[in-house]
């Protein structure tokens, strides 16, 4: 049975090209970029020439670019580097209620550091309003972290307008941009922001490779001390192989954005459009200002663990925000955040496409989706009565 | 992440669906994860003559189902009563340990609906 892979939100496949230019650098280049013989200086040129083609894609200059070793870092470093080298002048930061456990963690963890954060509220598409942002500004704000994509729901954020708030504030704004960059046209300039994490697997590079774009001028400490690769600001042997792959993606995703985003568009919209023909399915996040290969819903009175396997079984690879798939038995905050209730977070349900997908996977998803879904609500007590059922259930208990 | 008794439980659930003239039904949820599984017993002389189940939940939370629809047919009262989680687990070759507390809601269920039928019973009586 082929496969159809829907999640390219969690990973994507390495472009041949890709890997060919890193093969290099697992085998015969294999010097450490620090040392001054040829090996080693051909490996810094390999970075070199890697940082030009990341922040190409970006529209960033070379130097601006901080090459990690996940999104998870760059938004750690990103959020944390920047509040404590700005704690002279507050201690206060804004992030949204619907940021990636990756910002949410780090912004809770500066809480315990004597740090307060405010929790801006999303709309129900999953939208912030940039006056709740500026709203939640105080004299102690020092740092703004807002996501550009995500990666969920799809909904791209009005970052240029938040980051121009932040920038007439003098407060550091971040953007959190793995889900985004590669996929739609992320510029930093002309989003006006001073950092932005992005990640290689999100545009057919290697996991492990990733960076942090912070703008000329922007003060920050490190999250590793050491030598002093990545200009003194990200110590550690510089992942060679992982950093030329980085590149080479970026260079192809910068060449190609335009025709991979028609492609994926042109499916998710089919995807939407037959799924969206079941009864009580519901699409989640904002319907136009959205990646356009993510296709998200809500199915009512089933559970996303059930959908999943049940489409594995038919070669469909997808994900879901339910409680039941999440190692932390908790629904996603993200959806939650949009006030879905969290009966119906449990029957979440996401697509994301990506550069491999046919016309031929997404009918195949098309016409074997309804059925999974009629075979799991054939099961469930919720799909005759409605979620009633459940509901009068505690109001008897409580009244015993 | 499951095993293959497991997944032939969720893939082919026994005894799905309602009774509708059932003797006694159990409804129980956890309230975190949403898992919520309702059971339907009919029963005769003591014994257990048929059960049903509907189940939201995850593929562990129907399998659990299905699997405590198969032991609890044909059993007495007592003897239902005396099935336990890790029994159901252990017919079904185990569970993830996440899912232990999360997914197995069907001796509670079962116990459940048991009780209702004898609080049915003492009211006729």
């Amino acid at each position: 049975m082929s496969i159809k892979y829907f999640d390219h939100i969690a990973s994507n496949p390495l472009l041949p090209e890709v890997l060919e230019a890193m093969m290099p650098y697992f085998k015969e280049q294999f010097g450490n970029p620090m040392s001054m013989y040829d090996l080693g200086m051909n490996a810094k040129q390999a970075i070199d020439t890697a940082r030009e083609q990341v922040a190409g894609l970006i529209n960033a200059r070379p130097s601006e670019i901080i090459f990690t070793s996940s999104g998870a870092e760059s938004n750690n470093f990103a959020l944390k580097g920047m509040a404590l080298a700005r704690q002279g002048d507050g201690k206060h930061l804004i992030i949204s209620k619907a940021e990636h456990h990756s910002v949410m963690n780090t912004a809770r963890s500066l809480e315990k550091q004597g740090f307060v954060v405010t929790y801006v509220p999303v709309d129900k598409y999953g939208m912030v309003d940039p006056e709740a942002v500026k709203k939640s500004i105080t004299k102690e704000t020092t740092v703004i972290s807002i996501t550009l994509a995500s990666s969920e729901v799809g909904t791209i954020e009005p970052i240029r307008e938040i980051a121009a708030i932040a920038g007439a504030h003098k407060i550091g704004f971040h953007t959190d941009a793995v889900a985004a960059a590669g996929n739609i046209p992320v510029d930093v300039k002309d989003l006006g922001v001073d950092a932005l994490s992005l990640s290689a697997h999100q545009f057919y590079g290697p996991k492990g490779a990733a960076a942090m774009y912070l703008k000329t001028g922007q003060r920050i400490l490190p999250l590793i001390y050491g030598g002093i690769q990545e200009g003194g600001r990200r110590a550690g042997t510089e992942n060679v192989p992982g950093i030329v792959g980085m590149g080479k993606a970026a260079e192809l995703a910068a060449l190609n954005l335009t025709g991979r985003m028609a492609h994926v568009r042109q499916l998710s919209d089919r995807l939407t459009e037959g799924i969206l023909k079941i009864e009580k399915v519901h699409a989640t996040g904002h319907p136009t200002q959205r990646l356009p290969g993510l296709a998200s819903f809500v199915v009512e009175y089933i559970e996303g663990e059930g959908m999943l396997l049940l489409l594995l079984a038919k070669g469909i690879y997808a994900a879901s925000g339910s409680a039941c798939t999440s190692k932390a038995l908790k629904a996603s905050p993200v959806l939650l955040s949009m006030g879905v209730p969290t009966s119906m977070a449990h029957g979440s349900i996401v697509f994301s496409l990506g550069i491999g997908n046919t016309k031929e996977d997404v009918e195949c998803c098309v016409e074997e989706f309804p059925q999974i879904v009629k075979r799991l609500r054939d099961m469930s007590p919720f799909a005759k009565e409605g979620w009633g059922a459940i509901k009068a259930e505690d109001a008897s208990e409580e009244g015993a | 992440m499951y095993s293959a008794k497991l997944m032939d439980h969720f893939t082919n659930p026994r005894n799905v669906g309602e009774i509708v003239d059932a003797d006694g039904v159990g409804m129980e949820g956890n309230p975190t994860c949403g898992d919520t599984m309702k059971l339907y017993i009919k029963v005769k002389d003591d014994v257990i003559t048929d059960v049903k189940f509907q189940t939201f939940g995850c593929g562990a939370a129907i399998a659990v189902s299905s699997m405590i629809t198969e032991m609890a047919k044909g059993k007495t009262l007592a003897e239902a009563l005396s099935i336990t989680k890790e029994s159901v687990a252990e017919a079904l070759d185990g569970l993830p340990p996440q899912k232990m507390h999360c997914s197995n809601l069907g001796a509670d269920a079962l116990r459940k609906a048991i009780e209702d039928y004898r609080s049915r019973q003492q009211a006729q009586g």
